[in-house]
């Protein structure tokens, strides 16, 4: 075949110049639900940080390695459960499963990212996929945050068994989240567009005991 | 509850995240215009239903997606063992202490050896 995957793949930046009003997979949530300020009793503290741009990258570990380590400058997780974050903490890559990893990199980098892994990769055996709509980063921080998932997750967050640089995908309440723990502090969950507004509410709904407050 | 081992996740997860797809090992028909109805009908519909060992397909849904087998005891409920795609269960109905795996193996290279002698 002379064409090349680079040649036929047909990519496009979902990220528009034109002026259409953006909105975060928890604005419902916020106008129907609202967002609690803090009190004095606040032991667990709620953040979105929306509009990153996530990639679903699909491949051979040791080819996506190599293209991974020339562009975010970090080795791909090739251990089952790894999350690995670059020196400035912003891009992270994790691993969801033998041939799959989740990438997120601050909002608007995620396209020209995607170009120059398509131009590293070349020929490979591979798959992209911006799915940067589809999902949205919620944090959770406060000496009560592992206390407040103990509730919502079936998976065994002590800290013994989820040391800082894991993330897994499980199941959260009813629906399912990436659960990934970046620092000792901060938990990250990564939610699902459509599972983001049900996902808010049990938090504030879990996190009432706690006076859970949500940053904006 | 019980807590299932994923051979790509590399540990114990719960029940929960995982669902059952039915018997493992079945080989679609190489040639499947060349089968007569009969053997048409039991790859498609005949399962085994075995008092003891039973090998199963599940899929680790919830986690990593992938599919893997699992050894399992009909009447304990005991999972005797979880291994990936492709490889080949060392508890069976002949072997039900396990290393039916092994011994395959070795089978296979007592009969290189004889093959190099003979």
């Amino acid at each position: 075949m002379s064409n090349t995957a680079v040649e036929t793949v047909r990519t496009f930046d979902t990220r528009t110049e034109a002026k259409i009003p953006l909105e975060s997979p928890l604005a419902y949530a916020y106008r129907r639900s609202g967002a609690p300020a803090p009190t004095a009793g606040s032991r667990a503290t709620l953040r979105e940080r929306p509009f990153l741009g996530h990639l679903i990258l699909r491949g051979g570990a040791i080819v996506l390695d190599e293209a991974v380590r020339e562009l975010l400058g970090v080795s791909l997780p090739g251990e089952p459960q790894g999350l690995v974050h670059d020196a400035e903490g912003e891009r992270s890559i994790q691993w969801i499963s033998p041939d799959e990893w989740l990438v997120i990199v601050p909002g608007g980098e995620e396209f020209a990212l995607e170009n120059r892994l398509r131009e590293a990769l070349a020929d490979a055996h591979f798959a992209i996929s911006n799915v940067s709509g589809g999902q949205t980063l919620v944090e959770l921080e406060g000496e009560a945050a592992r206390e407040l998932l103990m509730k919502s997750v079936i998976y065994d967050v002590n800290p013994s068994h989820f040391p800082v640089g894991k993330g897994v995908t499980t199941v959260f309440a009813k629906t399912t989240v990436i659960l990934r723990r970046p620092s000792e502090s901060r938990w990250e969950l990564v939610v699902r567009r459509s599972f983001a507004d049900y996902t808010y509410r049990w938090l504030l709904d879990a996190g009432e005991a706690y006076g859970i407050s949500v940053e904006r | 509850m019980f807590y299932i081992h994923c051979p790509y996740c590399g540990e114990l997860r719960e029940e929960e995240e995982f669902h059952p797809k039915g018997q493992a090992h079945i080989a679609r028909p190489a040639d499947p215009t060349a089968c007569t109805d009969e053997e048409w009908g039991d790859y498609l519909f005949f399962r085994d239903n075995p008092r003891g060992i039973h090998h199963e397909l599940w899929v680790h849904a919830v986690g990593c997606r992938k599919f893997f087998n699992i050894t399992r005891h009909t009447v304990s409920y005991e999972i005797l063992e979880t291994f990936k795609m492709g490889e080949q269960p060392s508890f069976t109905t002949e072997h039900p202490q396990g290393g039916s795996a092994e011994s395959a193996t070795r089978q296979a290279q007592d009969a290189l050896q004889a093959g190099v002698h003979a």
